[in-house]
């Protein structure tokens, strides 16, 4: 209790370290947001009150803590070129981008688990070889490439899926989620290659151990001792790994939502930076820096609960 | 002895791989600095998307240009901004790694807290925040990736330099007097130059994704200069028609990314 208590406090202080950076970054940014909104023959007067309604001459813990406690509450301030809400313009987009990220996350932990543990079981036999290497071939691939390549040969030659034929989740949610499935492959992909070698590797260490020996020694046979006793330990990297697989989906999930033109959240940053729209890139990069944080929390929660040893280490 | 070593490096069917194809990709970027087939921003509206032949090794994209020259320039600035990437990375790194990790105390907590901070910070959000404050250029890609390296090689080297802190060697140089400065970049670092090696080889590799990823997105390197990223993703609107255009520059990537990967895995199974 004592450590998920510390690991608590670590991931806030973690979070208010990451905002103020983000905060920072975007409170150096050249130009006068009160110039921008009045545009530019404002009088010099009409700036100065503006600025001073905005405060943006308070200082900047001040202007920090404005920001971060509107923040918290859901308000995350106004567009620059749509003058809306911010919410308003992602509001629509959260759904594609987290579902996305959750699908591949379940094809890597469906796909990669038996492999792996079938690749250590297997160790050096030719379906083994065969997957190491196409493991290394796999990781070398970007997903928008592998994006690229599974809608040349699943949209354009077997027809599987329209290219760039994305169906919303409002009308149809079979299509929606049959349309994801290939964005949600591209993003798995290399993740899957990357877990399979880390468990198989992982097991293999587990099995060279005295405890394994001795499992054996008592007359167990193999898959007594790889389920029973194995696994459970040479799990334990593995779920630490997937944690950070699965928060590296929600950053991954910016490229392959451009391949497949998925309307996601990705789209409204990339636009809104080309857009100088700061307040819109400012809440998007906040709100995924906050949810990988989260996500690292609660696998250094899962870890501690799986595993008592690290309990007394800490 | 020599003389073995490289009848051993021969039988590692990785290593050999790992070289061959390495070798042909910094042989293409090489040439391309004295020699290209064509001019890479030339365009030629009479060759518009032509597929693979003699003329043109990789085909034409829908400007007429030359598909494997850009690929030749594409790939010498991907190769440059990833060398650049992990000397930044690995240089600043190490030593923050290092000073943190032999003087410890509350430097090392506060350092720690802020390098964990952003390594929980996705290195791809950490480039488009610095090109959205400042603008879409080479060097601030440069800076970005750098600066998203940092953490990685920072907690590799504070790791072994906490490992090697106490070991009788230093202890043994300690007692000769030797500066702390000469402590860390003598004695300690050399020591963990295989552990480095294996990290700049992984993050070599994770460079070469996030640039190509970054162009991908467009806040890469600017048209009408070439880049791999870019090139995949003004193709794709072509690919059922002009499949090389797609295949040129992302075969390229891959084997790129895989050249390294290889003798990374060589070297690896090499201990």
């Amino acid at each position: 209790m004592r450590y998920i208590i510390k690991k608590f406090f670590m991931t806030i202080i973690t979070l208010v370290v990451v905002s103020f950076c983000v905060f920072l970054a975007f409170s150096v940014i050249p130009g006068d947001p009160a110039l921008k909104k009045l545009g530019m023959e404002a009088s010099p007067e009409l700036v100065a009150q503006v600025r001073e309604e905005m405060g943006l001459n308070d200082p900047l813990v001040v202007r920090y803590y404005r920001w971060i406690s509107a923040f918290v509450k859901g308000d995350f301030g106004t567009s620059y070129s749509y003058n809306k809400p911010v919410m308003w313009l992602i509001a629509g987009k959260i759904p594609n981008t987290i579902i996305l990220g959750i699908m591949a996350f379940l094809i890597t932990v469906v796909v990669s688990i038996p492999l792996g543990i079938f690749t250590a079981k297997h160790e050096n036999g030719v379906i083994d070889r065969v997957i190491s290497v196409t493991n290394q071939i796999i990781m070398a691939i970007p997903p928008f490439f592998s994006g690229i390549l599974i809608s040349m040969i699943f949209a354009g030659v077997i027809r599987l899926f329209a290219p760039k034929g994305y169906v919303s989740y409002k009308d149809n949610v079979p299509g929606f989620l049959w349309y994801l499935l290939f964005p949600a492959v591209a993003l798995a992909l290399p993740k899957i290659a990357m877990t399979v070698k880390m468990l198989r590797g992982s097991v293999l260490d587990e099995a060279g151990k005295d405890y394994t020996r001795t499992a054996y020694s008592r007359g167990n046979r193999t898959n007594e001792v790889l389920y029973r006793h194995v696994l459970k330990n040479a799990m334990i990297p593995v779920i630490t790994f997937l944690g950070m697989v699965l928060a590296d989906m929600v950053a991954g999930s910016i490229v392959v939502e451009k391949v497949f033109d998925v309307p996601g959240v990705s789209t409204v940053l990339i636009n809104s930076i080309s857009n100088r729209d700061y307040p819109v890139v400012q809440t998007i990069i906040m709100g995924i820096a906050t949810i990988v944080i989260v996500i690292n929390l609660l696998v250094d929660i899962v870890y501690c609960v799986i595993d008592p040893r690290i309990r007394i280490d800490e | 002895m020599k003389n073995n070593n490289w009848k051993k490096i021969l039988k590692d069917p990785y290593l050999v791989a790992g070289g061959i194809i390495t070798g042909l990709i910094l042989l293409m970027i090489i040439v391309g600095f004295f020699w290209m087939p064509y001019e890479p921003t030339k365009m030629n509206a009479a060759e518009k998307l032509q597929g693979a032949s003699l003329r043109h090794l990789m085909g034409t994209d829908n400007m007429g240009r030359d598909i494997f020259s850009r690929v030749m320039y594409g790939s010498r600035v991907t190769l440059m901004i990833a060398i650049g990437t992990i000397i930044i990375g690995a240089g600043v790194g190490t030593i923050i790694g290092a000073i943190t990790g032999y003087y410890g105390g509350m430097l090392d907590e506060i350092t720690m807290r802020v390098i964990d901070a952003l390594f929980a910070f996705p290195s791809i959000l950490l480039a488009l925040v610095i090109v959205s404050v400042y603008g879409i250029g080479w060097v601030q890609l440069l800076v970005s990736l750098g600066i998203a390296f940092v953490p990685s090689f920072a907690r590799i080297v504070r790791g072994e330099v906490l490992r090697c802190k106490n070991m009788d060697y230093v202890e043994n140089a300690r007692l000769q007097g030797v500066s702390d400065i000469r402590m860390i970049f003598v004695h300690i670092l050399p020591n963990i130059k295989g552990v480095m090696a294996s990290s700049i080889l992984i993050g070599f590799n994770n460079a070469v994704l996030a640039e190509a990823g970054l162009s991908y997105l467009g806040v890469g390197s600017q048209p009408p200069y070439a880049s791999l990223g870019r090139m995949l993703s003004d193709s794709q609107q072509y690919m059922t028609k002009s499949p090389s255009y797609v295949l040129g520059p992302g075969i390229i990537i891959v084997l790129m990314v895989l050249g390294f990967a290889f003798l990374g895995e060589g070297i690896r199974r090499w201990k």
